[in-house]
């Protein structure tokens, strides 16, 4: 548009006087250098890819690199429905055409290595990238470590499916092979971890499968916490459509899940009961990805301290994490939350490029979970910033559906499960 | 520097008063960093491709009754109310004439 102004225009604007003096600004600068500055972006999740594209939005003129070794990302929200039958996995994956479409570079390999006080990345492929901001948006990795007898090798057998691709097909054949009559063990992890409404939705899809298809089977959620996300709705959910086919264990009950017998698919707790199914799946603990722990961005929790209002890394100036791999004060780790980080820290770079104001961060969360394939329930909270506090939910804001509604409601909400899923995935990779 | 079409000199004197009008180009204003929170449940810019009401095409008058009213309860909602009662009536005024200006 304006870089194609030829001459004869361009005397016509400065014959135009001062009035004409913001576009012509705008010409000689875009001229001068031909953009406002580069960015790499390490992850295509709901953070990352939603990050890119509102930095593009913002300043059309920067120069964007998206880093991102997968061709199509899988989602972890809707991966419960694939398990469910309710969906197929072409349905919750994702490609970066409209990222190239924008004019995002999009490099389909991995960061191996960061250099924060030289600014660049070394990819996988042997190219190096410089940047003048980075974001990094690495997703979870798994602490294998806090589990006995456990490697990631295992994880085949005993498939996590906690990112989405895979290993959801992996627990999906398992799930249709399995005998009726069989058990289903989830065993989520405790507390920070990727979506915490999750395994009960999770629990819930699998059920679902269960009552169609293998009716005498059970789903046995052995816990390693003493309450979960929206508990309540889920065990009124749970009653209401599936009377006692989902058993939950509390962590303070023998949930607690230490080790793992990989030959006889089977779970133990710190009592040493064992508990054997046809099919299980454990969820172990979480730290932030690979790349996090690679480039020192993480603290003694394994995860990345930020500050909370640009994303920029506590550790390494103009590094900036987002996602679940950041702490992100009062907000869970949920792909929802991801995406707002995304545009709180797209906005946050635009504005120190540009020696702007910042406008004040909004924050928001809504995690949607299915109990049943017209059975929605919700969680939703907004939330603000401030230096003392950090990330902090408003009180007067937030909570769960309420509980004492009628199947209307719950129908309702299960379309807006739907609607929200078509819109974030739009929002994030459209 | 060789591939500008004009004299440089010129160019470089404008290029020095540019740089807070370029500036001014590229702040985001709070009505646009609140509206796009927004996007992941109504699509980006208002426009959702799925069962979530579009906010797009709206008048600033419509998205500013229906937050007011989700606020005070007096308009029915599943979640509508759990965020409205986040956002004070400036912040309401705000994200309704964002969307409205994308008209």
């Amino acid at each position: 548009m304006m870089n194609h102004i030829n001459r004869r225009q361009f005397i016509q604007l400065v014959g135009g006087g001062s009035v004409l003096a913001s576009s012509i600004g705008l010409v000689a600068c875009s001229k001068q250098s031909t953009t406002s500055g580069r960015v790499v972006i390490i992850g295509g999740g709901f953070g990352g890819a939603t990050c890119a594209k509102y930095l593009q939005r913002f300043d059309p003129d920067l120069d964007i690199t998206l880093v991102e070794p997968k061709q199509n990302f899988v989602t972890c929200p809707f991966s419960n429905l694939v398990l469910g039958g309710l969906r197929e996995m072409d349905s919750i994956s994702h490609s970066y055409e409209a990222h190239s479409k924008r004019g995002i570079k999009v490099l389909h390999t991995s960061a191996r290595e960061i250099d924060p006080t030289g600014k660049k990345v070394q990819l996988a492929d042997g190219t190096t990238l410089e940047y003048d901001r980075l974001v990094v948006s690495p997703g979870i990795d798994f602490r294998w470590e806090d589990i006995e007898n456990m490697s990631p090798g295992d994880a085949e057998k005993l498939p996590h499916a906690w990112n989405g691709g895979p290993q959801t097909v992996t627990l999906r054949r398992q799930l249709t092979a399995m005998p009726d009559g069989g058990t289903v063990i989830i065993a989520p992890p405790a507390n920070p971890f990727r979506c915490p409404p999750g395994p009960y939705e999770r629990a819930s899809m699998i059920a679902s499968y269960l009552k169609q298809n293998k009716p005498k089977s059970k789903v046995l959620i052995l816990d390693a916490k003493t309450k979960f996300s929206k508990q309540p709705l889920f065990m009124q959910g749970w009653e209401a459509l599936y009377g006692d086919m989902i058993e939950w264990v509390s962590g303070d009950a023998g949930g607690r899940i230490t080790g793992v017998d990989i030959a006889g698919r089977a779970l133990y707790n710190e009592l040493g009961e064992e508990h054997a199914g046809s099919v299980v799946n454990l969820i172990p603990p979480q730290k932030a990805g690979k790349i996090a722990h690679a480039a020192d961005l993480v603290d003694d929790t394994g995860w990345c301290p930020v500050n909370q209002r640009t994303f920029e890394s506590s550790r390494h100036p103009d590094i900036h994490v987002i996602g679940d791999a950041s702490l992100a004060g009062a907000m869970p780790k949920s792909g929802f939350a991801a995406n707002n980080h995304g545009k709180v820290c797209a906005a946050a770079i635009v504005s120190a490029l540009h020696n702007t104001t910042m406008p004040e961060p909004s924050y928001v969360n809504t995690c949607y979970s299915l109990v049943g394939p017209d059975y929605g329930i919700s969680v939703a909270a907004v939330y603000r910033y401030s230096d003392e506090e950090g990330i902090y939910a408003v009180k007067e804001a937030g909570g769960v559906s309420p509980g004492d509604v009628g199947p209307d409601f719950r129908e309702q909400e299960a379309r807006y499960t739907r609607g929200w899923y078509a819109s974030i995935t739009s929002d994030t990779w459209g | 520097m060789s591939r500008l079409p004009f004299p440089a000199a010129l160019l470089f004197t404008v290029a020095s008063f540019s740089v807070s009008f370029n500036a001014s180009a590229a702040e985001i204003s709070q009505g646009a960093m609140l509206s796009n929170s927004c996007a992941a449940c109504h699509g980006t810019d208002g426009k959702s491709p799925g069962a979530i009401p579009k906010l797009h095409g709206k008048s600033a008058e419509f998205i500013e009754n229906a937050l007011m009213e989700f606020r005070s309860g007096e308009r029915d909602s599943t979640v509508m109310q759990r965020h409205a009662t986040g956002y004070s009536d400036e912040e309401i005024t705000l994200i309704a004439d964002y969307f409205a200006g994308l008209n």
